[in-house]
């Protein structure tokens, strides 16, 4: 029953924060005054002074495109060069060396288009120089990148008879300076308060309460007598020649806070460490499994409020959140379901204790035990329906059914929440998708928001709701062919097949989560991954921009009675259904290979 | 070609703007605050006691012995960190394994064997789950209370104490739900064992 109220207040807290963050937002983006303004108003001035940027610009779509491809370029290319050369440069305590030039090249791709798919695993791989002066800068540039697109598409609809669609660098700096840095300030501290590190000294150690044993090749010897006085190593009575007894652990260290509130409100995801919050210095109790899990959905569910109100029409806002929290609603619905109950081969005939009595039960392989199932269930659905892929349990040891939704929710587009931005542009070009079908089927010409849908907005929507489909479905396909892919899988059979099928997806998507136990870090899979990323990042956003362009140069066509309501129940369920089909009918065949597959042979 | 050149030395100036406001600005200023309003948490919850250093509060460790408190099951990892004088540091992953396959059913198994040969007096009881399961960080500090009191006979028997006594230490390392309703409730495996050993 406790957890029931869990789900649904996770779920509460979610919108009753988003819906006046959503009304803040519209008032930064329209240049109105807010509580902030008289500290931030300055600032923003001072960043368009040092530019030289007028405050006023009109870019129209091909202008504002070109200004996001190369700024995202700009970063792409700096990231890289200080991955490939944190050796030599400073903020480097732990002595690391270079990042390999494959490896850079897919960390720079993952960052700078909101996926932070992690290929390297961060307190082994990365300097504190690195992870703050790379990693954090593009966690808030490339989320201001995203939230800029979707308002020039709201100026799209908003406009009459006009080219400009606004400034790409009044709207980033806009983003940034009034909105991502002072609620990240907040949640960094709370969260550094929470317990999450955040210093700049090297890694510490600390002694272990019982030393551990390890031979001369490495590895662990289980039932060893370790004699500390002498320093030797028996097992079974015999000694070991050349055994290494181990007495302390390694502690991590570093500037951890202040990245972990960006990744998460920016719906970027990448973890300070290798396993992201569910390691306990990144995430290490369910104040800050709170905090961390309600900001990674927050700014997306905000910003369909911020559309509603910007385009006078809060009912809209409200129809394309509907339709987003449903979809949530059930997908949680089901991952929790199945991991409460687990599997048969974790229940061993009842000698495993799965009951909810006085622990959490249920499938606790890869989760934590201060998040038990309701915690990580949730975030589970949260960070796939976002396109955010932070983690706070192992989606890899999830059972098959509960691993297959995270998927389907990112196979869907990332557009149930998705990415800030992002997913609601997304949403918008399947909304145009829907009311087109709609039109047809009343023969009636479609319009959405009083602008008239034509064949050019209809092919630019097409692409943007294919370009997810397309760029997994042909990533996993070419690489399900090559061979050496097989040595990267955990698991063998139908989970290995997933694990591959999660990866693309999850590249695909701009979501950044996995199936961990894949090792992607192999020359292959950084180059395609890389290049799946950036496809399926910039397409859209083309895409949603020419339509934005050519929707704002149209006159407004006045309602009437015959024109087809897109604020009602049945649009929600229409757009719903667009959604839902376009997906299954891309990846059902795909997903019965996995984790269909795997769920029928698991219960056989 | 044209707006190349007019966007490009914007998009660099506005990025370096920003790598310092959000890189170093941002990361200093949270820094600054961190370690001046909670030094303890932000340096890594590090247990000392009279100056000695006694492991982490936030990372699990491994226990074998019959008078402690065993945690979560752990993927150790040796081969990744070492100190400045090349001596191997304790560190764990997650296993990533399935929980469906039939090479983890047997997995399970063997632990099921293990803990009930370990526990005697439990035999009739089935085995808590987070004892046969890795976590999700492979660090995980804690076990639940069911999983702690499961193994309260053996302890108390491998200490000659009483269990009660086992159970009162298990309770005092207790931590409940965040605000009654968030999360689960946990007890700390280092902190029981430090308790049982007299130093905390």
């Amino acid at each position: 029953m406790s957890n029931v109220i869990q789900y649904i207040l996770y779920l509460a807290i979610l919108v009753v924060l988003a819906i006046p963050l959503g009304a803040y937002i519209k008032k930064v983006m329209e240049g109105e005054k807010t509580f902030l303004s008289p500290i931030l108003t300055p600032c923003e001035n001072a960043v368009y002074k040092i530019m030289r940027v007028k405050k006023d610009e009109e870019m129209g779509w091909k202008k504002y495109c070109a200004s996001v491809l190369i700024f995202s370029g700009s970063g792409l290319v700096f990231l890289f060069l200080l991955q490939l050369l944190q050796g030599v440069l400073p903020g480097n305590p732990q002595g690391l060396s270079g990042v390999k030039w494959d490896l850079s090249f897919n960390t720079a791709a993952s960052f700078i288009t909101n996926t932070n798919w992690q290929a390297y695993s961060g307190e082994s791989t990365l300097s504190y120089l690195s992870q703050a002066l790379g990693l954090t800068v593009q966690n808030f540039v490339s989320a201001a990148t995203g939230i800029a697109v979707l308002f020039a598409l709201i100026r799209g609809f908003q406009k009459v008879k006009s080219k400009g669609l606004g400034s790409f660098w009044v709207d980033l700096t806009r983003i940034t300076i009034h909105v991502l840095l002072p609620l990240n300030l907040v949640i960094a501290v709370a969260l550094a308060g929470g317990g999450v590190i955040q210093n700049l000294s090297p890694g510490q150690t600390v002694p272990l309460l019982e030393p551990v044993a390890v031979n001369a090749e490495g590895e662990i010897l289980d039932h060893a007598e370790i004699d500390l006085a002498s320093q030797t190593v028996t097992v079974d009575g015999v000694k070991v020649e050349g055994a290494e007894i181990v007495t302390e652990q390694f502690v991590p260290m570093g500037p951890a806070a202040s990245q972990v509130a960006i990744k998460q409100t920016g719906t970027n995801g990448g973890g300070y460490m290798g396993v992201n919050s569910a390691h306990p210095m990144e995430n290490p109790n369910a104040f800050t499994n709170l905090l961390e899990m309600i900001s990674l959905l927050l700014i997306p569910a905000a910003l369909c409020f911020t559309f509603g109100s910007c385009i006078k029409n809060k009912k809209q806002g409200v129809a394309i959140f509907m339709a987003m929290f449903l979809c949530l609603a059930a997908a949680l619905a089901i991952v929790a379901v199945n991991e409460q109950a687990a599997t048969l081969q974790l229940a061993q005939e009842g000698s495993v204790n799965l009951s909810m009595i006085d622990q959490a039960g249920g499938n606790m392989e890869g989760k934590e035990t201060r998040f038990g199932i309701a915690s990580s269930a949730t975030w589970a659905a949260f960070t796939t329906a976002a396109s955010n892929g932070s983690v706070n349990s192992m989606h890899d040891s999830y059972t098959p059914l509960g691993g297959m939704i995270p998927m389907l929710l990112m196979q869907l587009g990332e557009v149930i929440f998705g990415g800030v931005g992002c997913g609601l542009y997304g949403m918008l070009a399947f909304a145009i998708l829907t009311v087109f079908i709609a039109g047809l089927m009343v023969g009636r010409t479609p319009e959405f928001l009083g602008k008239k849908i034509e064949p050019y907005e209809m092919k630019w929507a097409v692409l943007v709701c294919l370009a997810t489909p397309i760029a997994i479905l042909l990533g996993s396909g070419i690489a399900a062919a090559v061979p050496e892919v097989a040595d990267s899988l955990n698991n063998s059979g139908a989970h290995g097949f997933s694990e591959l099928l999660y990866a693309y997806t999850s590249a695909g998507g701009n979501n950044g989560s996995a199936f961990a136990g894949f090792n992607a870090n192999t020359v292959f899979l950084n180059l395609s991954l890389g290049i799946v990323m950036l496809f399926a990042r910039f397409l859209p956003i083309a895409g949603t921009l020419a339509i934005a362009g050519s929707l704002v140069g149209k006159k407004k066509v006045a309602a009437t009675s015959g024109t087809l309501s897109t604020t009602n129940a049945m649009f929600v369920f229409l757009l719903i259904l667009i959604v839902l089909l376009v997906g299954a009918l891309s990846f059902f065949p795909a997903l019965a290979l996995g984790p269909i597959a795997e769920f029928f042979s698991s219960i056989a | 070609m044209k707006t190349i050149k007019a966007v490009l030395p914007k998009a660099i100036a506005i990025f370096l703007i920003f790598t310092f406001v959000c890189g170093i600005f941002y990361t200093a200023l949270v820094t600054g605050i961190a370690q001046l309003i909670f030094p303890d948490q932000a340096n890594g919850s590090i247990i000392e006691v009279d100056g000695k250093k006694y492991g982490c509060e936030l990372l699990g460790q491994q226990y074998t012995d019959d008078a402690h408190l065993w945690g979560r099951i752990m993927n150790l990892d040796v081969s990744t960190y070492k100190d400045a004088e090349g001596k191997t540091l304790l560190y764990a992953s997650p296993s990533n394994l399935s929980p469906a396959s039939k090479e983890y059913e047997k997995l399970v198994a063997e632990r099921v064997e293990k803990l009930r040969a370990s526990n005697p007096a439990m035999e009739d009881s089935a085995v808590p789950v987070d004892l046969v399961t890795c976590s999700g960080s492979g660090l995980d500090p804690a076990i639940s209370p069911a999983a702690a009191r499961y193994q309260a006979p053996r302890i108390a028997e491998a200490r000659g104490i009483s269990e009660q006594e086992v159970l009162e230490i298990i309770d005092q390392c207790t931590t409940g739900r965040f605000l009654g309703l968030f999360g689960e409730e946990t007890v700390h495996v280092l902190k029981v064992n430090l308790m049982l050993d007299g130093i905390l």
